[in-house]
């Protein structure tokens, strides 16, 4: 379910990240993790201990369950990242690929 | 490495009044934090923050931003977006910013970490679109945004209705109240009373009372004394299962919100070996302090809800009470009426904390839920498998750790350590405080493998 | 405790977990005493390496004993498995990386020292290019490996709870929060185990493994092992997708996922503590071994004490003054709980130190310098 801005955003604004490659504007001082609730994205990731949905919970830094992979660097947690233009931020499915050497193999 | 007079951690309320004093006082002084601007969890956004919204957030709010003002003017360094990772006795502090790591050195660390939201194991709490309450504020404060569709609001405390009565400041109606607050507090209340009513104690009781009249006067539907909460998946939305007093009752919401109330962020005075207190009547654990908010390890300093909760401006009195202690020891003159002064204001505003933990304490099963429940969001460890290894015999928080892995994740065991801790005295029948807590190492913050190979000398 | 048991093990980690799980599965009545939660705990900070490359190379004894462990922990792993479904993820097939061709030098001498001598193991020198067939993603200065049959990994951590869930099950009483301090023996009720409390427990036999508190123990039962501590330090990491399928010195990657990078040896007294040079050195070993690894989080960095005898071997001994009264003590619990759990537990039931070689009592020139 998504989010009301309370300050929409400006229709000059032209500020966008891309969520699965998918374009969604964002506000000066949104985290990652605004920018993908507002745009009604709830689920972050799926854990590697079961593959369990998650997402957002404390929202301050504590409980690393925002984890997304953001340009390629994976378990970023999203409370904490301010959002930036250009910016690749792609779920975080299971452990992280990006320190496995050629890629791990699940 | 320069060694500064103080490194302060933590811009919240208790780290800026802290920061900002001592360097009024020509104390050579580094505040350090993780976001990108002061204000810590209370104040969070206060510099940025459009004057729509701050009216939203009320007047308890803006009293920060005099307060940010101050901070900036004081001549503290001010290091933002930086992680406080790992900290050592004689006040080495390492930090992590975009540009490495690295080593600073004071002569004292006044630590200013605040609060977090006490962990709510309910069934479902794991689900996307459940949040903290806090969560949720922090999203209303940081990026103005207020959940759209019906939300369950369940839980007790004075932010719970805070919360509340900030969404329908921004025109939000569709909200349900499930308060699981105890309804007999308030009969027993009156023995805090009397305390209550000195200081400031009225002020904070009188915003309470105008938060649940404001609540009343919406007509926001509240179910008091809910009890059973469970949350699961309904199609794109929630459903929220409750009984009062036996009579179940089921919500359909697009959102729920879950919260009992702060502790003490304590991870890194653990992890310093600081000695610990329990609160029975704020049922969570606090560093053990001196009048000057000293604690047990040498020079080191805690101020603010860090501490023990007390609110913003008990935080901001707290860290200007370190700082005059630090200024003293550093041989510096402080205005003895200054001091005189802080601590009165503090004990103020500290009057009705003892009414309010009362009316607010948790449930018992808060701290030792029921079998199927998960404790360990990390590692998806739930309480019957912990109940189950405790009576096998096993020792206690460090032991379920290494036989389970809860406490094992990426939170390093903030959310499920007071669960460890509560589930090992049930089965135990041991006080909290002899239960046991898991040891906390560093890194206190997130750092890379990459960024440690990347150290080459301290 | 009235009743005096058939054996009471002294010490709750790998070594006394797997010898309690030996004598309990005899048939034996045994009686388990642990520490509480918090206590020095060398099996809760273990690397999990089931390692023999290079063990013993100067004591035969230890060698051929070493090896023998590594042949026999398949075996371990299959029956704990039976008996408690844990699996506690025995896996072969163990990596030393070499990084320049003078390291791979020392590894080719050490082949044939070990060759030999006899050893009953198979060990083969990598180059870059069979290497990376097995192990792909190692960094540019990785220039081989040598690899072996028998060493192996298994999870301490799980090791060490099936052992103790298995105890139980075979009958094994286990008592947590007891920190024996005096050992007494009288001829009518045989030996006599204090803690601070002054609580008593009785048993017919006796096994010390308590760890870096065996010294004051053993000295009750006329027995100097002197023992000392040795800090190693291990990070670990969030958990990776797979990409190491094998054991390896330095580096080992759980079933989970983490990434354990360790460990050093330093002489730290009783800190487990962890410094940061030594936590970054760590770090670089790591990426260069797997440069993809810089992306990987830190999670915990933590100390723990290896239990070291004076001349780095296991010490099996029985008092003379106490028949019936032992001593065991390694700095290869996961290595050696194989034979602990099949061999040593069960004998240690009967009495005797079964197949424990003879060179490895405690008074050997080794223990006691002139």
């Amino acid at each position: 379910m998504a989010f009301i801005r309370l300050d929409p955003l400006p229709c000059e604004s032209s500020a966008e990240l891309f969520f699965e490659d998918r374009p969604m504007r964002f506000a000066q001082g949104d985290t990652v993790a605004g920018a993908l609730l507002a745009a009604g994205i709830d689920t972050f990731r799926q854990t590697p201990v079961t593959g369990a949905e998650r997402g957002p919970w404390c929202l301050m830094g504590v409980c690393f369950e925002c984890l997304v992979s953001i340009d390629g660097v994976e378990n970023q947690r999203a409370c904490m990242t301010p959002a930036r233009p250009g910016m690749q931020v792609r779920r975080q499915t299971g452990s992280r690929h990006d320190a496995a050497a050629a890629g791990g193999d699940a | 490495m320069s060694l500064w007079d103080a490194i302060v951690i933590g811009a919240g309320p208790a780290g800026m009044g802290g920061a900002a004093v001592l360097a009024e006082h020509g104390a050579s002084v580094l505040l350090v934090d993780e976001a990108p601007g002061p204000g810590g969890q209370i104040w969070r956004g206060i510099e940025t923050v459009p004057d729509g919204r701050a009216r939203i957030l009320g007047p308890d709010y803006m009293a920060g931003r005099p307060e940010a003002a101050r901070l900036r003017a004081s001549g503290a360094v001010l290091a933002f977006g930086t992680r406080a990772w790992r900290v050592e006795p004689h006040g080495t502090v390492w930090l992590g910013d975009a540009t490495g790591l690295r080593a600073e050195r004071a002569r004292h660390v006044l630590i200013a970490t605040g609060a977090m939201e006490r962990p709510v194991p309910v069934p479902g709490w794991t689900l996307p679109g459940v949040t903290t309450i806090g969560g949720l504020q922090i999203l209303l404060k940081r990026e103005g945004l207020l959940p759209a569709g019906p939300l369950a609001l369940i839980g007790s405390g004075p932010l719970f209705y805070l919360y509340a009565a900030q969404c329908l400041a921004a025109g939000k109606r569709d909200i349900i109240l499930v308060d699981t607050g105890k309804r007999t507090a308030l009969l027993t209340a009156w023995r805090h009373a009397a305390r209550a009513l000195a200081g400031r104690g009225p002020s904070y009781l009188a915003k309470g009372i105008g938060l649940l009249r404001q609540l009343r006067r919406a007509g926001v539907p509240v179910h008091s004394g809910a009890q059973g909460v469970e949350i699961e998946r309904a199609g794109d939305g929630l459903t929220v299962h409750f009984h009062i007093r036996g009579a179940w009752r089921s919500l359909s919401v697009s959102r729920a919100a879950l919260h009992e109330g702060v502790i003490p962020e304590t991870h890194l005075p653990r992890s310093l070996g600081c000695r610990m207190e329990w609160s029975a009547a704020a049922a969570a654990f606090h560093p053990v302090r001196d009048s000057d908010l000293r604690v047990s390890q040498p020079d080191f300093y805690v101020a603010g809800d860090a501490g023990g909760i007390g609110g913003a401006k008990v935080a901001l009195l707290e860290g200007q009470l370190a700082a005059i202690s630090i200024l003293e020891s550093l041989g510096r003159q402080v205005d003895p009426l200054l001091a005189t002064a802080t601590r009165r204001e503090r004990r103020a505003h500290l009057a009705a904390r003892p009414l309010l933990e009362h009316i607010y304490r948790p449930r018992p099963e808060l701290l030792a839920p029921a079998d199927e429940i998960i404790a360990c969001r990390c590692e998806e460890v739930r309480c019957g498998e912990i109940r189950a290894s405790l009576a096998a015999g096993c020792a206690g928080p460090n032991q379920l750790k290494a036989f389970l892995r809860c406490g094992m994740g990426p939170c390093q065991g903030r959310t499920c350590g007071p669960l460890l801790a509560g589930l090992t005295a049930e089965m135990r029948a041991l006080p909290m405080e002899d239960a046991g807590w898991l040891s906390i190492r560093s890194p206190l913050r997130p750092v890379s493998v990459g960024e440690l190979a990347d150290f080459t000398g301290s | 405790m009235t009743s005096p048991a058939d054996l009471v093990v002294i010490g709750g980690g790998l070594i006394g977990s797997a010898l309690a799980w030996g004598a309990a599965r005899a048939g034996a009545d045994c009686l388990l005493l642990d520490e509480g939660d918090i206590a020095h705990r060398a099996s809760r900070g273990n690397f999990g390496l089931v390692w023999l490359q290079g063990k013993g190379i100067d004591h035969p004894d230890y060698m051929h004993w070493s090896i023998r462990a590594g042949r026999r922990w398949p075996e371990l792993a299959r029956i704990l498995g039976e008996e408690t479904g844990i699996d506690v993820g025995w896996r072969g097939g163990g990596l030393h990386f070499c990084c320049s061709e003078a390291e791979r030098e020392q590894r080719r001498a050490l082949i044939a020292r070990t060759r030999a001598a006899g050893g009953d193991i198979r060990i083969e020198l990598l180059d870059r290019d069979a290497l990376r067939q097995l192990v792909p993603g190692i960094g540019p200065e990785v220039a081989g490996a040598s690899l072996s049959n028998l060493d192996g990994e298994v999870s301490p951590l799980f090791t060490l709870r099936a052992l103790q869930q298995g105890f139980r099950a075979h009958g094994g009483r286990l008592l947590v929060n007891f920190t024996a301090s005096r050992i007494g023996h009288d001829p009518r009720r045989g030996f006599v185990v204090q803690d601070a409390a002054r609580r008593e427990v009785l048993g017919r036999r006796l096994v010390i493994a308590a760890g870096l508190g065996a010294n004051d123990l053993a000295r009750q039962i006329g027995l100097e092992p002197r023992l000392m501590p040795e800090r190693g330090q291990i990070v670990v990491t969030d958990r990776v997708a797979p990409f190491l399928h094998h054991p390896a010195s330095a580096i080992r990657q759980t079933r989970e996922g983490t990434v354990l990078l360790g460990s050093t040896h330093e002489d730290a007294g009783f800190s487990t503590g962890t410094d940061v040079d030594a936590i970054s050195r760590l770090c670089r070993i790591g990426t260069r071994l797997f440069p993809a690894l810089r992306n990987a989080r830190l999670v915990r960095a933590w100390g723990a004490l290896r239990i070291m005898s004076p001349d780095g071997l296991p010490i099996y001994d029985e008092a003379s003054d106490f028949p019936g009264g032992f001593l065991v003590t390694c700095h290869s619990g996961v290595t050696l709980a194989s034979l602990h759990a099949l061999e040593l537990g069960p004998a240690l039931a009967q009495g005797h130190l079964g197949p424990a070689p003879q060179s490895l009592r405690s008074n050997r020139v080794g223990l006691h310098p002139a």
